[in-house]
């Protein structure tokens, strides 16, 4: 695992999200309302869609092509058509930077 | 051995999903694939997919409210003529309107709350006489595959279309009988092929369920017709089905009917039709078809302004329900003779092109 700089903080609005490329691989980094960060893999489980066009719905993501469900927070799958959930990475903020752990990708 | 194919126009390809078309289109990267979108602000699109309970509650009470209007007059006024306008208006209702409640809470974007979408679209299901787990499933794969040819579960006119069919399903008279086999079939614990193509394992067993529960409230009426000794039950519960289906038929069939199959870009395989206010509230904002398949998470009440939003992008909306059927039964009737025949959309100039990508994975 290595912690990546992955956007300025700005990049992602308040209740939206941003997705990230990394080594071949998509993420989306979430922002809550209530400004916690979030980071889960970006694409959906069922048909391999891009979630970052979704919509944030509180904690849950809503991928844009089925409208299954996921929780930002666990990747748990929260209803059809989805039933394997997201990986989850960790988030943290340094100095106005969205800092993420992934594995090494 | 197919009961209905004296009924049918042989067709050059074969529309079900355990044939070959559906091997065809997973080799050519129709399965699965990524579609075009116009694009659109990201701020102007998370607005438009904000849900409301309060929009979807009113217009839920509206409806039911004028159902239980309708069905009480029809009840009252059983046996004399007057009962009559009652009974086409809570057939509309209930055997057309329902149809647009039950797609729209599929998505479960009409309300906010999960919950509610959930308990709408059970009994809208109920009430189109649809298997909800199985048509929820049937739903995905349409907006996953939209109309291609052997992936699609829910292509309503096929080339050429089945138009005695189609048209005998005005009333309900094929599609009825149909369904109430299908619901049969799954609450003795079987799935068709096509079912078993898109239904996952691990839900067959809500499948079958959910048809004993139908099956038991279809079953429970009839018992009430003959202890009563009368059809006014029926009237009330599954024939509406039948006699008031016809409005979303000249609505729905819009939807498709005569446009392009296995194109990736559905303003090409869709049709966008203006209409009045009336109509838009019994058919829910779903004559914004192309709007719809392009951005599924945004509610019905938010279609209009996607509409705008994108219009510069697409092809020239039908400007009336009559001005689309002007379009679409001269190519279907052609199709007939000619089924590689279809309507080519023209797109305006400086339209946004798909570009050329690798299909997505496989489900």
């Amino acid at each position: 695992m290595a912690w990546i700089d992955a956007m300025p903080v700005s990049a992602v609005d308040t209740d939206d999200m941003c997705r990230f490329d990394h080594g071949g691989t998509t993420f989306v980094i979430y922002r809550t309302s209530s400004n916690e960060f979030y980071c889960t893999e970006g694409l959906c489980t069922h048909q391999r869609v891009h979630l970052s066009g979704g919509l944030l719905l509180d904690y849950e993501v809503e991928c844009p092509k089925h409208n299954g469900r996921f929780d930002i927070r666990t990747g748990q799958a929260k209803c059809r058509p989805v039933s394997l959930p997201l990986k989850t990475y960790p988030v943290r903020v340094e100095n106005g930077r969205v800092v993420i752990d992934l594995p090494d990708v | 051995m197919d009961i209905l194919a004296p009924l049918k126009f042989p067709s050059p390809r074969n529309y079900s999903l355990g044939g070959p078309e559906n091997a065809r289109a997973q080799e050519r990267g129709l399965a699965n694939a990524e579609w075009y979108q116009t694009p659109v602000d990201r701020k102007l699109l998370k607005e438009l997919m904000q849900r409301s309970d309060g929009r979807a509650l009113r217009d839920t009470a509206i409806w039911l409210g004028l159902l239980a209007l309708c069905g009480a007059a029809g009840i009252a006024l059983w046996g004399s003529w007057w009962a009559a306008p009652f009974f086409v208006f809570y057939g509309v209702l209930y055997g057309s309107a329902a149809d647009s409640r039950w797609h729209e809470c599929s998505h479960r974007t009409a309300f906010k709350t999960v919950w509610m979408n959930d308990v709408v679209y059970e009994i809208a299901s109920f009430m189109m006489m649809r298997n909800s787990v199985v048509w929820r499933w049937s739903h995905t794969r349409h907006h996953s595959d939209t109309i291609i040819i052997g992936r699609d579960p829910e292509i309503s006119a096929m080339r050429p279309p089945q138009l005695i069919i189609i048209g005998l399903n005005f009333f309900g008279l094929i599609a009825v009988p149909q369904a109430l086999a299908d619901l049969a079939r799954q609450a003795a614990g079987h799935l068709s092929a096509d079912e078993a193509d898109y239904v996952p394992e691990e839900e067959r067993a809500r499948v079958y369920f959910t048809a004993r529960v139908h099956m038991a409230i279809y079953g429970a009426t009839l018992v009430a017709c003959v202890a009563w000794g009368s059809i006014l039950p029926g009237m009330l519960i599954g024939l509406p089905r039948a006699y008031g289906v016809w409005l979303l038929m000249i609505l729905g069939l819009t939807q498709h009917a005569g446009l392009a199959d296995d194109v990736l870009d559905h303003r090409l395989n869709s049709r966008t039709v203006l209409m009045s206010a009336p109509l838009r509230f019994l058919y829910s904002n779903m004559n914004y078809h192309v709007e719809h398949h392009m951005y599924p998470l945004v509610p019905y009440y938010a279609l209009p302004r996607l509409h705008e939003a994108v219009r510069h992008d697409c092809p020239q909306p039908a400007p009336s329900v009559w001005s689309a059927w002007r379009e679409i039964l001269p190519a279907v009737f052609r199709q007939l003779s000619d089924p590689s025949h279809f309507i080519r959309k023209q797109l305006p100039p400086g339209a946004g092109r798909l570009p050329a990508r690798a299909p997505a994975a496989e489900e």
